[in-house]
């Protein structure tokens, strides 16, 4: 039997071991599986449709990508499942306590850090939060930090470096994904009273995974039932649910991604993929 | 229910009360939270999300349902015996790992290889107390023992002591290895056991440490080491067995010492010398204890193990069937300290003290056979066959 193919992009060293941890946990209970890491997130969906892979375990902008792309091509991606951790994410722009900057408009004319690019979390949902708020982005005001682009933001680098260059006061602001804000409190990154929340997003979903129409359901259906039946109070799959940072997976739901829809608007390298699709 | 945080942040120790009170909501409930910090709103969102709460926004403040997932990590985890001594078990899995006897342990930690892990290899009952009293009775090389003490031998004398000194040093070295090793193969389970070897490794330390020091009081360098001496130890070293090495090197090896350390101490020709040997005596009887214990337990549950005891004995003596024995550097080193000088009279009462050391150790080597249940004529063949090298 032909194994179900999954694709993943490789953020962090740590990816291998879980997929490679997947692949015995669905072998293990009769689904022959195997699976293919890409550098980023473009390749990863330009794979998808060429057909050499299944699944792809999508960022927010590949979802947006891949649908856009189907839609232009007459076909239907569906997001099959996710994480509970990837449902009703907030972004938040956070700036130095002492600064004086009181409302959004305060932010107009100053620099304001980003994560990458391509980032939906750091970047792409909250500028246009921002924007939403009545902030204009003229050329300079935007201070991205472009690590490992392709990679939509998965390592949390980025806004690490935004939130350094926040404390440095080589920027005004700097945008974050709410549990990162969290982390970096905790770890000392951002010291106690050093910042304050200045906007929050609307909440919205992360990652999910997605199959193109033709897949076979032959594989999906038994690949759905098994990850929606791993249960984290079962110590064999405890760790890899740890490693994915989740406790429960869930059915796929595309509610979440109107925000990331809209952001990625303004992403020219995507709209460029989109027209060469 | 309602949590005021205050000014503490969820993100600087606030979510340990957040935890505490969402574990308490009753079926139905919720838990309001509010506070000062002006991040609250986006760290309770991030932790409800982490541990499965249902989360809404109610002006400044935040609610939040029952947690899906809070304790659920302690779900089927298993108690590693219990604390005390009687709560040991037979065969400690493996997963229990370093987990403190008694501890819940999780499920899915990993898998250890700790090579001793049943209780009839390595466990006796008494191991408890023999760590206690092995812990109190330590003693400070520094301080125990007046380094300052005002003598000087006559050169051969010194010399006599400081050739001893170095032959002591490496037979402890190795009553140093061996428990260490062990000591890293125990189940921490057998928690005593593993402590008894530990301060067992502690105590050669202390041991090499003022031999060391007598050797160099009045000497630039150590004396001589044999080939025929570390061929003796280095069997000891190379038993893989713990119930072998600890019979081979405790009740043999260090009770055959014991009579030495206490034969030095009575001879010794000045203070440094006999404190030195009194201390270390102590402890070594302490050693021999725990060794004959174990094993009486031991062939207690497993009367087979006499005849491997047996084996082991012929086959050391085997492998040292070529060597010299005791070197005679250390043997003259004996007689010319219990002679004390160059007289006649003095070296023939030296010698004779010389020779019943040695069945002195005879003595003593049949009686703790005898205690492990070989029979008299059985422990008096085994003893005959025991290293001449005497550990």
């Amino acid at each position: 039997m032909r194994p179900f193919v999954l694709g993943a992009v490789a953020y962090d060293p740590k990816v291998v071991a879980i997929w490679d941890g997947f692949k015995q946990f669905f072998e293990d209970h009769g689904l022959p599986f195997d699976y293919v890491l890409f550098h980023n997130y473009e390749r990863q969906v330009a794979a998808h449709f060429a057909g050499l892979i299944d699944v792809a375990w999508n960022s927010p902008l590949a979802w947006v990508m891949t649908e856009r792309i189907a839609r232009k091509k007459g076909r239907k991606a569906t997001a099959v499942a996710m994480r509970d951790t990837d449902q009703d994410l907030t972004s938040v722009v956070v700036v130095r306590a002492d600064s004086g900057i009181q409302r959004v408009a305060d932010l107009q004319g100053r620099k304001i850090g980003v994560g990458a690019a391509d980032s939906p979390q750091a970047t792409l949902i909250p500028m246009r939060s921002l924007s939403l708020a009545g902030l204009a982005w003229p050329d300079g005001m935007e201070v991205r930090h472009d690590l490992l682009l392709g990679k939509h933001g998965d390592h949390v680098g980025g806004e690490r470096v935004a939130a350094q260059a926040l404390l440095r006061g080589e920027v005004d602001a700097a945008c974050m994904i709410d549990s990162n804000l969290l982390a970096f409190a905790a770890d000392g990154t951002l010291p106690a009273g050093s910042v304050r929340v200045l906007h929050t997003t609307e909440p919205y979903d992360h990652c999910n995974f997605t199959v193109l129409d033709g897949v076979d359901v032959g594989h999906v259906v038994p690949f759905l039932s098994l990850l929606l039946g791993m249960s984290w109070d079962d110590p064999t799959v405890r760790r890899l649910m740890d490693l994915e940072g989740l406790k429960a997976w869930r059915p796929g739901r595309t509610s979440g991604y109107e925000q990331v829809d809209m952001a990625a608007n303004s992403y020219g390298p995507m709209n460029e993929l989109v027209d060469q699709a | 229910m309602r949590l005021d945080l205050g000014p503490l942040s969820l993100a600087r120790g606030g979510h340990l009360l957040l935890r505490r009170a969402l574990a308490a909501i009753p079926v139905g409930g919720s838990l309001l939270v509010r506070g000062d910090d002006p991040e609250l709103v986006s760290h309770a969102r991030a932790l409800a999300r982490r541990w499965g709460s249902s989360f809404a926004v109610e002006g400044s403040d935040v609610r939040l349902g029952p947690p899906e997932w809070l304790g659920g990590r302690w779900r089927g985890a298993e108690r590693a015996g219990e604390s005390g001594a009687g709560g040991v078990v037979e065969a400690p899995p493996q997963t229990w790992g370093l987990a403190a006897r008694g501890a819940a342990v999780e499920v899915g930690a990993p898998a250890f290889a700790f090579r001793l892990a049943s209780r009839d290899e390595v466990w006796t009952q008494d191991a408890g107390r023999f760590y206690l009293q092995a812990a109190a009775a330590q003693w400070d090389p520094a301080t125990a023992i007046d380094w300052g003490a005002n003598f000087e031998l006559p050169d051969e004398v010194e010399d006599a002591v400081v050739q001893l000194m170095t032959y002591l040093i490496e037979n402890e070295t190795a009553a140093l290895i061996v428990p260490a090793r062990f000591c890293a193969q125990v189940h921490p389970h057998f928690r005593e056991v593993m402590q008894v070897l530990a301060i067992q490794a502690a105590d050669e330390a202390r041991h090499i440490e003022v031999f060391t020091r007598r050797a160099l009081l009045k000497r630039s360098a150590p004396a001589l080491s044999t080939a025929g001496g570390q061929a003796s130890l280095k069997t000891l070293i190379d038993e893989p067995d713990f119930a072998l090495a600890t019979f081979l090197l405790s009740v043999l090896g260090e009770g055959s010492f014991l009579a030495l350390l206490r034969f030095l101490e009575r001879h010794a020709p000045d203070p440094v010398t006999a404190a030195v040997a009194r201390l270390t005596a102590q402890d070594e009887a302490r050693h021999v204890a725990f060794g004959l214990a174990h094993l009486e337990r031991h062939t207690a549950v497993d009367p087979s193990l006499l005849s491997r005891l047996a084996n082991a004995i012929e086959g050391r003596h085997d492998a040292l069937r070529e060597t010299a024995g005791l070197n005679e550097e250390v043997f003259d080193a004996l007689l010319f300290i219990a002679a004390g000088g160059w007289a006649p009279a003095s070296l023939q009462r030296g010698w004779d003290a010389v020779v019943s050391l040695q069945a002195e150790m005879d003595v003593g080597r049949r009686v703790r056979l005898r205690r492990l249940g070989f029979s008299e004529s059985e422990a008096a063949r085994l003893s005959g066959l025991h290293t001449r090298n005497f550990m």
